[in-house]
């Protein structure tokens, strides 16, 4: 296998696609390829930042409006059990 | 209904028991469900719209337009993947109205890639200096996380939020863009690749820094 081989096969070795055959195959390219090595390592690491990273704080303000306008359309639908069909 | 989509709920009440609940009338379990997950709404529509007003409408909608639909929701998908569902196509919808005085149609970012796009090599490589999780704790460090994430083409950057971040399938993240699973697949690659060489441009350590590689070569010897 050549460096070129596994970054077509990056997504499915990343995401534990691979069959287990092809990964053994490319897992003994990663023992002898250091730069490849760093590459999976930063594209888990970049994965694992953005799942980590992704709360951006709701404003309050627009939490209250969220909330009350929820309220508001609730009662307006008479719910209490009833709903569309 | 699947099974395993009433799995990883350590919550003491699952998303399902709500739904059921706020089905037989409950605002209280519907009011959770939204706590739950209206700064995962948020976040999606921020990062594809990139507008805080806008994201703000978005999460509005969605919410609303959930509880429109609840009792009509079948529970095939779990709840949190008819969800997102619901605000992708909704911050889609008003990407669409944006567009519309603008010469860039939607369409030409969902339209298949180009016949033998290539793929980006990998250029600077080199180990990073934290964690992860180190990473996030300081404001400037995802202030730079985000401007990579802006820095992708909308493309590749709406595959990347819904198969990554959000953790669709490959599948939905295609059902949900209207693309087929091929080019979902490939503009996650470029997504991956792209957001990879950038945040390790800033936080990678050159003293733990390699030469990038021949890509048609055999792998390297070691060291």
């Amino acid at each position: 296998m050549k460096c070129q081989d596994l970054l077509a096969m990056l997504n499915d070795y990343v995401d534990g696609d691979l069959a287990p055959g092809v990964c053994a195959e490319l897992e003994r390219h990663l023992a002898g390829c250091n730069p490849c090595q760093v590459v999976v390592d930063n594209i888990r690491k970049t994965i694992t930042l953005y799942r980590a990273g992704q709360a951006y704080a709701l404003p309050r303000e627009f939490r209250e409006r969220l909330h009350a306008a929820l309220r508001e359309r609730w009662k307006q639908a008479g719910n209490a059990g009833g709903g569309p069909r | 209904m699947t099974a395993t989509d009433r799995d990883n709920r350590p919550d003491p009440a699952s998303d399902a028991d709500l739904v059921h609940r706020a089905k037989g009338g409950e605002l209280a379990a519907l009011e959770t469900l939204v706590t739950r997950y209206e700064t995962r709404v948020y976040s999606l529509a921020l990062r594809i719209l990139r507008h805080p007003h806008d994201a703000q409408d978005v999460t509005q909608q969605t919410f609303l337009s959930v509880m429109e639909h609840l009792t009509a929701f079948r529970e095939e998908a779990s709840f949190a993947t008819w969800l997102l569902r619901i605000a992708t196509h909704a911050a889609l919808k008003v990407l669409r109205k944006r567009r519309g005085l603008e010469t860039v149609s939607l369409e030409a970012a969902t339209e298949p890639p180009a016949d033998g796009e290539s793929i980006p090599h990998p250029e600077y490589i080199a180990d990073w200096r934290e964690t992860p999780e180190r990473l996030v704790e300081h404001q400037e460090t995802r202030q730079m996380v985000e401007l990579a994430l802006g820095e992708l083409d909308e493309k590749h950057r709406w595959v990347f939020l819904l198969r990554d971040v959000q953790g669709l399938s490959v599948k939905e993240t295609a059902a949900a863009l209207g693309l087929s699973e091929a080019n979902v697949k490939v503009r996650l690659l470029r997504a991956r690749l792209q957001l990879r060489e950038t945040l390790t441009r800033a936080f990678g350590d050159p003293a733990r820094r390699w030469a990038p590689h021949r890509h048609d070569a055999d792998a390297a010897a070691p060291v």
